[in-house]
């Protein structure tokens, strides 16, 4: 296998009296694409924030690389500061700061809004710009919590586009908390699903790209996907030959 | 396809550091903080052993704490003591009451600011100590000059951190709790108060400061009970030891004060992450 981005061995986090992660291992590899999905409550953010080094693991072995960055579900931009200013926040001042900031804006394609403030930009916007500011940092892993999902759908699509070809071009490793199942298959390269405390799912995506929800293959894992999260689905098949 | 860890460590990677503070032990929190003051105490017991000071300068500790037996058995300590913790009580409670109702009123509301906060900010930069003749003549040598003295003094740092703290209330959240019907009032108290409490209680603690330092001032001049009174006769007759108890007792007033605050900020504000830890997204 392919050099390690993320190596996690036996993490446990306990609130009170309540192990929310309780024995995970996982690994993501260079450049790998990783959608983890739970229900509320199970841990998602949780193992997010510990791998980001924004709380702590209570046990357990847990290897990240240096170079880390976190788009968190909202925008959290500095009111303060117009919107490459975000961007670039925390990096040497330059003109090749400004320079890469302004490349990240257009590659998100905010090019327009670089002298713009936070408090003006819509939510999709904030968002992207949130984005700029984290891959302008190039990181060799990239964390995103729910990074779509106070978005409309339609926003949330381009967004879901954006941030998979971004991926494909700058190849950080991607873990992507969600609990849009589609999204989790439209992008990642594995899903894994968090329950109690464990992985209970963990494998890669074999539906061909560009994905399509019509695609039989993709229907199957989300059916699987959803009955681990315990929804479940009653296809016309699966109703036909029950049991 | 697994990776041992050792593999993982070649690889570059490393620990996540977070900057979350472990629990500590309450014990140990509360030595810390007791390690300075008993700096301070042994440092000037050993001045006064060594004889770098002299008792005409300042007692030594041994015969503070002999003061303290003395006031305290012949009752002057204790009517003194309550005397002026009236005073300074009273006088907070107004100062800070109005301080209070007018930091939410010009920080609130749009015609409170325009009415009110110019006029305050006027009065603002009056030094309180020079209203104390002014004082004198209005209300004589009573009680009642003693107590405005200390109300005037504390509200303005009250009325000021609570505007400040009133006008800082997220609007977004104002505006969905209209949007659920919630009156004026309730806003206020819902939201706008509770949001407020971190400037109001900041307010509260430079208040409380200076209801000491307005105490002093007003015992100073012109008293014939209280802590002041004490330390006036203790200058007369050069005990030392007397104005160290005195001056003893204002800095325990202080830190009494910063104690309560403390307290009040773990009792009215329990949805604060302790420890300063930020707490998980949803
Ligand atoms: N600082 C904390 N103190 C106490 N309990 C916490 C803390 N942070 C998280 N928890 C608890 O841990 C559990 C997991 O929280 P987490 O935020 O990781 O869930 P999540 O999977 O991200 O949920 P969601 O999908 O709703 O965002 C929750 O039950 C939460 O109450
Ligand atoms: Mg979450």
């Amino acid at each position: 296998m392919s050099a390690p981005a993320v190596h996690v061995r036996g993490l446990r986090r306990v609130f009170g009296t309540r192990a929310v992660l309780d024995g995970i291992d996982l690994d993501i590899a260079r450049g790998e694409f990783l959608a983890l999905l739970g229900a509320s409550g199970t841990g998602k953010t949780t193992l997010l924030r510990i791998l980001g080094a924004l709380d702590r693991a209570d046990e357990g072995t847990v290897l990240v690389p240096p170079a880390r960055t976190v788009v968190f579900q909202e925008p959290r931009l500095i009111p303060s500061k117009r919107v490459l200013g975000n961007v670039t926040v925390g990096l040497p001042r330059g003109a090749a700061t400004r320079e890469t900031g302004r490349q990240a804006l257009a590659e998100v394609g905010l090019a327009g809004h670089a002298e713009a403030w936070p408090s003006t930009l819509s939510g999709g916007e904030a968002q992207r710009a949130a984005l700029a500011r984290a891959l302008v940092r190039e990181p060799q892993l990239l964390l995103l919590d729910e990074p779509f999902a106070a978005l409309d759908a339609l926003t949330r699509l381009r967004m879901q586009d954006l941030v998979g070809d971004l991926c494909r071009r700058h190849r950080p490793a991607v873990l992507l908390v969600t609990h849009d199942v589609d999204e989790a298959i439209r992008l990642a390269d594995r899903v894994a699903v968090l329950r109690e405390g464990a992985l209970v799912r963990d494998e890669t995506v074999a539906v061909e790209r560009p994905r399509d929800p019509a695609d039989p293959a993709f229907a199957a894992l989300r059916r699987d996907l959803l009955a681990d999260l315990g929804v479940h689905q009653e296809t016309k098949t699966e109703t036909a030959n029950s049991n | 396809m697994t990776v041992t860890t050792e593999e993982a460590r070649a690889a570059g990677l490393v620990a996540p550091r977070a900057r979350t503070t472990a629990d500590r032990p309450r014990g140990l929190s509360l030595a810390l903080r007791t390690l300075g003051p008993l700096a301070l105490l042994a440092a000037w017991q050993i001045s006064s052993a060594t004889g770098v000071l002299t008792p005409d300068v300042l007692a030594s500790p041994g015969q503070v704490v002999q003061a303290v037996g003395e006031l305290w058995g012949n009752g002057q300590l204790g009517d003194a003591l309550s005397t002026s913790l009236t005073r300074a009580g009273l006088g907070l409670l107004f100062g800070a009451g109005v301080g209070l109702v007018l930091g939410v009123v010009t920080g609130f509301f749009r015609l409170g600011e325009e009415l009110l906060d110019s006029a305050v900010q006027v009065l603002r930069t009056v030094p309180f100590l020079a209203l104390v003749p002014l004082f004198m003549v209005w209300f004589g040598i009573t009680e009642t000059a003693k107590v405005a003295l200390i109300g005037v003094a504390t509200s303005f740092p009250m009325y000021v951190s609570t505007s400040g703290g009133v006008r800082n209330t997220d609007r977004k959240l104002v505006e969905a709790m209209r949007s659920f019907g919630l009156s004026r009032w309730a806003v206020v108290r819902e939201v706008v108060l509770p949001g407020a409490l971190p400037a109001l209680l900041s307010g509260l603690r430079l208040s409380m400061t200076l209801s000491v330092i307005a105490l002093i001032a007003a015992e100073e001049i012109n008293s014939t009970e209280g802590i002041g009174y004490l330390m006036a006769q203790a200058q007369n007759f050069s005990r030392t030891d007397v104005l160290a108890v005195c001056i003893l007792i204002y800095g325990l007033l202080g830190l009494a004060a910063d104690g309560a605050v403390r307290v009040l900020e773990r009792l009215l504000m329990p949805w604060r992450p302790v420890n300063g830890r930020a707490v998980a997204g949803r």
